[in-house]
C-alpha cells in the first residue's frame, strides 16, 4: 500500500462480522486528506457497512478507525457527536426526512449543531442549495422531487455544516445518464472548492474510475487491490481484472454455489 | 426429536432476545435523559396523528356499541320487569370492560399499525441512520414522542368511547324504547362507583395504551428494512397487541373485580 503524506482516516486491522459471516478480516485502509477516495467491490461485500463503521453507527469486533486522532469505536456519546459534526454522509436512498421541506432538511444539521440565528441559517441553506442547483426547490416536500433531485438535496444536507469528510454511498446507482453526469461533476467540484475529503462507495466502475484519485477494491472480506486508477488498470490479478472489466465469470463467480444443474432439473428423480 | 428441541430452544432464545431489545428501546427512549423543550412540539404533532385522527372511529364505534348494549339489555331485562336497570347495565359494561378493551383493539388497528409502518419505512429509507449520522438519537427524536402520544391518547379515547357509548344507550333506551328517563340515569348513578368502576377502567386503558404503543414502536424500530419486513411487522403489531390486550384484560379484571 502507498504511503500518503497526510492521512485523515486510518483504518487498522479492522474486523467485523454479522452473525456467522465475516464481513471484514483485518483490513487496513488509509484515506488521504483532500482527495477523492473510492471503495469499490461487488454488491453485498460490506461497503455500506464500512461507512457505518466510520460513522460510528456500528462497532467493529476488533481494530481501530482513526479519524485524525480520534479512535471512533472508543468514543463516548458526546465525542462521537462532535466527530459526526465533521462528517457528512449521503445515503444510498437519499434518506431525506419526508415530513419536512427541502429547506428544513438542509437546515436540520445546522439547527442540531449550531446556535445560528434564523437569518444566518437561511443564508447557509440557500448557499448550499445553490451549490447543487436547487435553490428554487427550497419549499418543495421530498415527495415532490425526482430521484436525481432528491439525491442532490441530500448532498446539500450532507455538506451543510462544511464537513471535513463527505461519504457517498452508491451516489450513481439508479440515476439516469444526465443526473449521473451532473452528480459526477458536482462531487468533483465540491471536493475541489470546499477542500474536504470525499469517500465514494460504489460498484459503478466507469464513473468511479473517472472521478477517484485513489481506489480500494474489496472482495472476500479483504482489500484485494488498491492504487490510482492507472495503477489498477495495469494490475495482473484475475480477480481485479474481472471486477474492473465487468466480466461475468472468473474468480468471482456469477453463480451462487448450487448443486449440479442436471440433478436439480431432474427434481431429484434419479 | 433432538433437532426439534433445539429449534424450540432457538426460537425461545430469539423471542427472549427480542424482548430484551424491546426493553432497551423502552428504557433508552423514555428514561434516559429526556429533552422536554425539543420533545414538546414533536409530542403535540404525534398526539394529533395518533389521537385526534383516531377520534372518528372511536366515536362512531362507541355510539353503535352503546346502542346495541341498550337494545340487548332491554330485551333481556324486560322479561324480569327490571328494564329500568338498563342504564346501569350499559354504563357498567362500558366503563369496566368495553371502553378500554374495544378502544385498545381499534387503536391497535388504526394507530398502532400506522406507527409501525411509519417507523419501519423510516428505517428502510435510512432516515433513522441519517438522524444518527447527524448526531440525533432516533430513539429520543422519533420513538419517544410517538410512545408518549399513544400512552396519553388511549385513556382519553377510552373515556370518550365510554361517554359516547352511554349516550348511545340512552338514545335507544329512552327515546326509542321509552324507558323513564329519571330511573335510567338514577339507576346508573347509584350503581357506578367512581373508584371501583371508573378508576379501574381508566387503569386498564392506561395499561393497554402502554402495551399497544410499546409493541407498535418496537415492531417498527426492529423490523427488517424491506417492504416485506414492514408488512410483516405491521401484521405483528395488530396481532400481538390484540392478544396482549385481551390477555391483560383478563388478568386485570381478575385482580380488580375477582374478589366479588
Ligand atoms: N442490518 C443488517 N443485519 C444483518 N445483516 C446485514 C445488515 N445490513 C447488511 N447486512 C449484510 O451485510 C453484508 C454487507 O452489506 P452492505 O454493507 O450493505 O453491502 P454493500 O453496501 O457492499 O452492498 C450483506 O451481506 C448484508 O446482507
Ligand atoms: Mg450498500
Amino acid at each position: 500500500m502507498k504511503e500518503f503524506d497526510d492521512v485523515v482516516i486510518d483504518i487498522k486491522k479492522l474486523s467485523f462480522s454479522r452473525g456467522d459471516r465475516l464481513i471484514y478480516d483485518e483490513v487496513d485502509i488509509k484515506v488521504p486528506r483532500g482527495k477523492i477516495t473510492a471503495i469499490m467491490g461487488p454488491s453485498g461485500t460490506g461497503k455500506t457497512t464500512l461507512l457505518r463503521l466510520i460513522g460510528g453507527q456500528l462497532k467493529p469486533d476488533s481494530g481501530s478507525i482513526l479519524v485524525d486522532d480520534d479512535n471512533i469505536p472508543e468514543l463516548g456519546r458526546s465525542d462521537l457527536f462532535n466527530v459526526r459534526e465533521r462528517m457528512g454522509m449521503l445515503f444510498q436512498s437519499g434518506a431525506l426526512f419526508t415530513d419536512i421541506s427541502v429547506f428544513e432538511n438542509v437546515a436540520f444539521p445546522i439547527r442540531v449543531h449550531t446556535d445560528l440565528s434564523e437569518d444566518m441559517i437561511r443564508d447557509v441553506v440557500f448557499m448550499k442549495l445553490q451549490a447543487v442547483g436547487l435553490r428554487g426547490a427550497h419549499d418543495l416536500m421530498p415527495s415532490e422531487l425526482s430521484g436525481g433531485m432528491a439525491r442532490r438535496v441530500a448532498l446539500a444536507r450532507a455538506i451543510s455544516l462544511d464537513p471535513d469528510i463527505v461519504m457517498y454511498d452508491e451516489p450513481f446507482t439508479g440515476q439516469d445518464p444526465i443526473a449521473m453526469g451532473v452528480l459526477v461533476n458536482l462531487i468533483r467540484e465540491l471536493n475541489a472548492s470546499l477542500e474536504h475529503t470525499s469517500i465514494i462507495v460504489s460498484h459503478d466502475i466507469q464513473e468511479t474510475l473517472g472521478i477517484a484519485d485513489y481506489i480500494y477494491i474489496i472482495a472476500d472480506s479483504k482489500v484485494i487491490a488498491s492504487g490510482t486508477p492507472e495503477e489498477l488498470s495495469k494490475v495482473e490479478s484475475e480477480q481485479v481484472k474481472q471486477f474492473m472489466h465487468g466480466l461475468p465469470d472468473g474468480p468471482v463467480p456469477f453463480h451462487f454455489p448450487a448443486d449440479d444443474i442436471v440433478s436439480d432439473l431432474m427434481g431429484g428423480q434419479q | 426429536m433432538i433437532n426439534q428441541l433445539a429449534r424450540l430452544g432457538h426460537k425461545g432464545l430469539s423471542k427472549l432476545a427480542a424482548f430484551g431489545r424491546a426493553g432497551m428501546i423502552l428504557f433508552q427512549s423514555l428514561v434516559a435523559a429526556p429533552q422536554p423543550l425539543i420533545m414538546f412540539p414533536l409530542l403535540v404533532k404525534q398526539i394529533y396523528f395518533v389521537g385526534v385522527l383516531s377520534l372518528i372511529i372511536i366515536v362512531v364505534s362507541g355510539l353503535f356499541i352503546g346502542m346495541v348494549l341498550g337494545l340487548q339489555g332491554y330485551t333481556i331485562l324486560v322479561d324480569y320487569g327490571s328494564e329500568q336497570a338498563v342504564g346501569q347495565m350499559v354504563a357498567l359494561s362500558l366503563v369496566r370492560e368495553l371502553a378500554p378493551v374495544v378502544t385498545a383493539l381499534l387503536f391497535a388497528g388504526r394507530a398502532g399499525s400506522a406507527l409501525t409502518a411509519e417507523i419501519g419505512l423510516m428505517k428502510a429509507t435510512e432516515q433513522l441512520s441519517s438522524l444518527e449520522m447527524i448526531g440525533v438519537d432516533p430513539l429520543r427524536r422519533i420513538i419517544a414522542p410517538r410512545f408518549w402520544a399513544g400512552f396519553i391518547c388511549l385513556p382519553i379515547l377510552a373515556a370518550i368511547f365510554a361517554l359516547v357509548g352511554i349516550y348511545g344507550g340512552a338514545l335507544v333506551s329512552i327515546d326509542w324504547l321509552g324507558i323513564y328517563e329519571g330511573s335510567f340515569w338514577a339507576n346508573m348513578q347509584n350503581s357506578v362507583d367512581f373508584y371501583d368502576d371508573v378508576v379501574n377502567g381508566l387503569i386498564k386503558a392506561v395499561a393497554f395504551g402502554f402495551v399497544v404503543t410499546w409493541i407498535a414502536v418496537f415492531q417498527g424500530y426492529d423490523c427488517i428494512p424491506t417492504s416485506e419486513g414492514i408488512s410483516q411487522a405491521t401484521t405483528k403489531t395488530v396481532v400481538y397487541s390484540s392478544l396482549a390486550v385481551l390477555g391483560l384484560d383478563f388478568i386485570l379484571t381478575a385482580v380488580m373485580f375477582g374478589e366479588l
